[in-house]
């Protein structure tokens, strides 16, 4: 049942993810990628390079896109309600044992304690796209490509979606 | 006209914010307490505390609880959609209409040039992560975790579901040591103020 393996899929990731939308970023492609092969891995860096290119919250917008690619609307909807609801639900109705406990070291430990890992799967992530990259095009466009973006997105302050734009019309016209 | 008010101030945070839920905080800040004036900044704050309390995305939690609080159930509804689903749409769009395209050579180029774009916004958030996480480790435990998860991730292929979850039922049942007499102290200061 796709439905059922989707809703189950984005629910766990996103119990996991401390840390906001981004966190779940990795624990959804391994999921989504490595564990159900539901998108290559292709598919996922377009789905994440659209993701930053567009406004507001990145989690919601994977969830929306990969649901509807799997099991087309209600796919979507599936996975969107599985992204936010469980999370939402349980701070509507906790909110008053939350507020209770929000000097608790315990509650501060569970963000801090789950954030390194988070970075050794953004980490394996990054590395994995380079090397893709590399085997793809070859060491030099993805040096040129990831230099430029760096220095047009860190250092200049330009848009994503600029960026994003830039990159593709380089590639229609380069590669 | 309280409902039109809700679509309006989340649809406008939503499109007007990028980099992800947490970096458009600010602008739901804005609606929410400067432009609409529905709750003191305290209230929002704690929130938003509470909100960071809890796995998944702070942006949906934040609208879908305002929403609750100003406009009941379809409040939080209208919130949710208005944060989330115009932009779920264009995604759609925008992806679908690329994957159309199969093997004609300049699409396949920007597939391709789209990649080490994506390994920057990677490694940029990878070390956004870092630095975070150094909030709340020292340096050398923060290295210990790093060592030991890469270990059991990358060579024991343990499931990360697993990993988390160990590392939470860790957080919950560690006792509680020294620092937390400290901790204990300066919030009964602080009441007492």
């Amino acid at each position: 049942m796709i439905y059922w393996k989707l809703f189950l899929s984005f629910l766990i990731t996103n119990l996991l993810g401390y840390g906001g939308g981004p966190a779940t970023i990795p624990l959804i492609q391994n999921d989504v990628v490595t564990q159900n092969h539901w998108l290559t891995q292709q598919e996922f860096h377009e789905a994440f390079a659209m993701g930053n290119a567009l406004p507001g919250p990145i989690a919601t917008k994977m969830a929306g896109y990969i649901g509807y690619k799997i099991g087309g609307i209600f796919g979507s909807f599936i996975a969107v309600f599985a992204t936010v609801i469980p999370s939402l639900l349980l701070m509507i109705l906790l909110i008053g044992l939350l507020y209770k406990n929000r000097d608790s070291i315990r509650v501060k430990r569970m963000t801090a304690y789950v954030k390194p890992t988070i970075v050794v799967l953004l980490g394996l992530l990054t590395f994995q796209s380079f090397s893709d990259s590399f085997h793809d095009i070859g060491a030099f466009q993805v040096i040129f490509i990831a230099v430029c973006t760096f220095f047009l997105m860190e250092k200049c302050k330009i848009h994503p979606a600029f960026v994003v734009l830039g990159a593709l019309i380089y590639g229609a016209i380069n590669l | 006209m309280k409902q039109l008010e809700i679509f309006i101030a989340f649809f406008r945070s939503s499109i007007l914010g990028y980099g992800g839920g947490p970096s458009t905080i600010p602008l739901v800040y804005k609606e929410v307490v400067d432009t609409y004036k529905w709750m003191k900044d305290e209230e929002f704050s704690e929130i938003l505390a509470i909100g960071n309390m809890l796995p998944g995305p702070i942006n949906t939690k934040l609208a879908g609880y305002i929403g609750y609080r100003i406009g009941g159930i379809i409040g939080m509804l209208n919130a949710i959609i208005a944060t989330t689903l115009p932009t779920i749409l264009l995604m759609i769009i925008l992806l679908t209409s690329l994957s159309s395209f199969k093997d004609i050579k300049w699409v396949n180029g920007m597939k391709e040039s789209i990649v080490p774009v994506v390994g920057v916004m990677l490694g940029v958030l990878t070390w956004q992560f870092y630095q975070s996480s150094k909030k709340g480790l020292k340096t050398p435990t923060i290295l210990i975790h790093l060592v030991v998860g890469l270990f059991l991730i990358q060579f024991l292929h343990l499931h990360p579901a697993i990993i988390i979850g160990g590392l939470l039922i860790f957080a919950i049942f560690q006792p509680v040591k020294a620092t937390s007499s400290n901790d204990h102290k300066t919030r009964k200061g602080s009441t007492n103020e």
